[in-house]
Formats: structure tokens, C-alpha cells, sequence
């Protein structure tokens, strides 16, 4: 092998090997011409019945291999797949049960805001009275009495007796107190009397709750003629309340010519069953007139 | 000393029929998780404080509601009264004494309510009453007594354990 290295090529061999690198380089040329204008004949269209036939059979193998492939990929990877979708779905899931507790408690948020905003609002367009501001906590646990309990008692200078209102109109009254709560008689309570005026006919009644929650105006004369719609004030007749708080609207009415009175149903402009937040008038004193009753 | 219990299942069953069931009407009808209390409790062989927590339970209802003081604590009393007379009657059929006694002591509580409130001056139209109230709330009653009967059972096992009566 050494001695072959050191061994100076004879004229003949050098010839050869020149041939020889010239007939591969023809070779290749010719190959490359072959394939070129065999690409050239395919592009042009003119071998299309053996490019179809070609394209078919490639297709149709790739995808008889390619079937197979997926379907043992399957086989081994569905498994695996599963868990890891199962272990993200349940992500998921919580992430969604986390997000859906959000959007409630934001909510909820929005709808104390606003109300919060509706009551800043009253209390900025009556500025002629002091307002508490209080949220409903409970309700009393006797079915036959509306009453509500709120989280503002004597340490915030609540008094019994103090009227309670929303934005909407008038709620009730404070009618027991602690220090950090108090109860409240709703005047749709059955033993609540609230001295009302109707607007348009500027004449007196009383207005009583019921059991089943409603308002009922009573001792209403016969010779006012009331009308669907007419608004109801409180007169402030009695002391209790102050005057000119909206209680609600004449609904029904119902006059019978042998009655000496004649009665209506009011639609109160307050949503009793949704109270959150109320406003305690804290600068109105009631008037006990109870000495005076014979 | 675990009849002390009564004050924090009592204070806790007020709490939760003030901010909860209070609100959760059928009609105007409420279940009155006190009264289902007082009747299981008061059903208890074993339990010997069933008129201390009809008396507690009368006082924190009268501090509560605003009916008068005196018509919750008469009604509980009289419902351990009535417990009582059907555990010695009819001691055979528990359930049958459970349903009995939550169906009458609804009825008698709300009587005792509804005379109260009359002697007070307030006449509450009786049809209403039955139809509103009476009647949702003892179907809400009877709904509520058996979980209820349930968890007073088992504490009533804890504060009187079945050994301690042999």
C-alpha cells in the first residue's frame, strides 16, 4: 500500500482516469437532461395519462400507509391523550366554576352599587333630611308579621320610631332597636296604618298592609272619585312619618254603594321581597300622640 | 353542661330562619326550623331539657320577631306539651308521632299567633290565614321535619348517651 502511494502515474493511466471523470461527468449531465425533460414533458402536460396513473398509485399508497400509521398512533397515543384531556378538563372546569363565582360575586357588586348610587342620589335630591344608610339582614322569622332586620342600630343613631325609605319611596318604620341593628315594620306588615293623601283628589285615608303582602287603602270616601294610577303620599297625619314620601299607586278599586267607604288596592312603588338597602331618616322625631287618643 | 348546646343551635337555627328561610316563602307560608327543632327534640326518649329549650327558644323568638314576647314562648311550650302526650301514646310508630306532632304543633303555634295578635288588636281574616300561611307552612313543615329529626337525633345521642340510661 506504501509503496503503491509513491507510485508515479504512467502517461496511458492518466488518460484513463480522464475518460473516465469525463464519462461520469457525461453521465451525469445526461441524467440530469433525462429528469429535467422529463419534468419538463410532465409540467407542459404532455406525460399526463403516466403522471395520473403515477399520482394515483402514489396516493393511493400514501394513504393506505398513512391510514395505518394514524390508526396505530392512535392505538398508542389515545391512551395518554385521554388522561392529559381529562386532567385538562377538569382544569378547565374549575377554572370556569372560578370564573362563574366571580362574575356572581361582581354581580352582586354592581347591583349593591347601584343601588348604592339610586340611594346617594335620593339623599342628594332631599337634602333637607339626614339619611342612615342600611343593609337588610334578616327578615322576622314569624310568617304572619313583615318586618326586617338591618345591620344600623343605636351606636348609629338610630331611634324607634324613625321612618325608612329607599330610593323608590317609603319602606317603614324602625320599630325596635339595638345597638347594632334594628327591626323594621314594613307598611306592608298586617298591623302597620300608615295616614296617606291621594294626590290628584288631595284628600286623607289610611293605608293598612295585609297578610298576603299587599297595601289596602281604607276609610276612602265615597264622593272621591279614584282613579287607576292615582299616586298615594303619606299626609303626615298622626306624626309618624314625614310628609310627601311616595308610597305607591291606586291598582284596584273597589266601591260598593251600600259601604260607607270605599276601598282601593295600592301598588307599592317599593320592591318589598327585593330589599337590600335602605335609608333611615335619622333627623325626623315621631310624634307620640298616643296621650291624646281617648 | 352539653345541654348548653341548646344556645348555639338554637342562636344558629334563629339566624338561619331569619336570613335564609324567612325569605324562601310558598305564599306567604315559611318552614319554621325553630319549631322542627323543639319537635324532634322534644321526641327524644332519652331527652330530659325539652321544656329548657322551648323556654330558650320562646325568649330569643320574642327578643327577635315582633310579635309579642309572649305568643312564640307559649307556642313552644305547648309543643313540647303536645310532643310529650303523643311520644307516651303512640311511642309504636316514631315516624307516625313525627309527622303527627309537626303537623299539630304548626297548627297550634299559628293559633296561639293568630289569637295573639286578635288580643292585641289586629284581626287577621282567617281564610288568609289558612290558605297563606297554615296551610304552606305545614306542608313546608312536614317537607323539612325528617332532616331536620335526622341531625337533632344524632345530637341528642351526644348529649345523652344511650349508656348513661342503663
Amino acid at each position: 500500500m506504501g509503496r503503491a502511494a509513491f507510485t508515479r502515474p504512467s502517461f496511458s493511466g492518466t488518460l484513463k482516469n480522464m475518460r473516465n471523470s469525463l464519462s461520469g461527468s457525461v453521465q451525469t449531465t445526461i441524467i440530469f437532461l433525462v429528469v429535467a425533460g422529463v419534468l419538463a414533458l410532465a409540467l407542459s402536460g404532455s406525460l399526463g395519462f403516466v403522471s395520473t396513473g403515477l399520482n394515483a398509485f402514489l396516493v393511493s399508497t400514501q394513504t393506505w400507509i398513512s391510514t395505518r400509521f394514524v390508526a396505530i398512533q392512535d392505538f398508542l397515543t389515545v391512551p395518554r391523550d385521554v388522561a392529559a384531556l381529562r386532567q385538562r378538563n377538569a382544569e378547565l372546569e374549575a377554572e370556569v366554576a372560578r370564573l362563574q363565582a366571580q362574575v356572581v360575586q361582581l354581580q352582586s357588586q354592581v347591583a349593591d352599587t347601584q343601588a348604592l348610587a339610586a340611594l346617594v342620589n335620593f339623599s342628594r335630591s332631599n337634602p333637607e333630611s339626614a339619611y342612615t344608610a342600611a343593609t337588610v339582614i334578616g327578615r322576622d322569622p314569624s310568617p304572619f308579621l313583615r318586618y326586617i332586620i338591618i345591620d344600623k342600630g343605636s351606636n348609629q343613631g338610630l331611634r324607634r320610631g324613625m321612618p325608612v325609605v329607599t330610593d323608590q319611596g317609603l319602606v317603614g318604620r324602625v320599630d325596635a332597636v339595638i345597638g347594632s341593628a334594628a327591626r323594621v315594620q314594613l307598611i306592608t306588615d298586617p298591623t302597620s296604618a300608615v295616614n296617606v293623601r291621594l294626590e290628584r283628589a288631595d284628600r286623607e285615608a289610611v293605608l293598612t298592609g295585609t297578610l298576603a303582602g299587599d297595601l289596602t287603602l281604607d276609610l276612602v270616601p265615597q264622593d272621591i272619585a279614584l282613579e287607576i294610577g292615582d299616586v298615594v303620599l303619606t299626609s303626615g297625619l298622626g306624626g309618624s312619618y314625614p310628609r310627601d314620601l311616595i308610597v305607591g299607586q291606586v291598582n284596584t278599586v273597589r266601591k260598593r254603594d251600600s259601604d260607607l267607604f270605599q276601598q282601593a288596592f295600592i301598588q307599592p312603588v317599593v320592591d318589598f321581597a327585593q330589599l337590600k338597602i335602605v335609608l333611615v331618616i335619622t333627623d325626623f322625631r315621631p310624634v307620640n300622640i298616643t296621650p291624646l287618643i281617648p | 353542661m352539653k345541654n348548653l348546646i341548646a344556645f348555639p343551635v338554637l342562636g344558629l337555627a334563629f339566624i338561619l330562619q331569619m336570613a335564609i328561610l324567612s325569605r324562601m316563602t310558598l305564599l306567604s307560608g315559611v318552614v319554621d326550623l325553630v319549631l322542627l327543632i323543639i319537635v324532634s327534640w322534644a321526641l327524644q326518649e332519652q331527652v330530659q331539657s325539652s321544656w329548657h329549650w322551648a323556654g330558650l327558644a320562646g325568649l330569643l323568638a320574642g327578643f327577635t320577631s315582633g310579635l309579642p314576647p309572649y305568643i312564640p314562648l307559649l307556642g313552644y311550650l305547648l309543643t313540647v306539651g303536645l310532643a310529650r302526650l303523643f311520644l307516651r301514646q303512640i311511642w309504636q310508630a316514631p315516624i307516625l308521632a313525627l309527622f303527627s306532632v309537626t303537623f299539630f304543633a304548626t297548627l297550634l303555634m299559628h293559633l296561639v299567633t293568630f289569637i295573639g295578635l286578635l288580643l292585641n288588636g289586629t284581626l287577621l281574616p282567617i281564610g288568609d290565614v289558612l290558605t297563606l300561611v297554615t296551610l304552606p307552612g305545614i306542608f313546608l313543615n312536614l317537607l323539612f321535619i325528617l332532616p331536620v329529626h335526622a341531625v337533632i337525633r344524632d345530637l341528642a345521642l351526644w348529649v345523652y348517651p344511650v349508656e348513661d340510661l342503663v
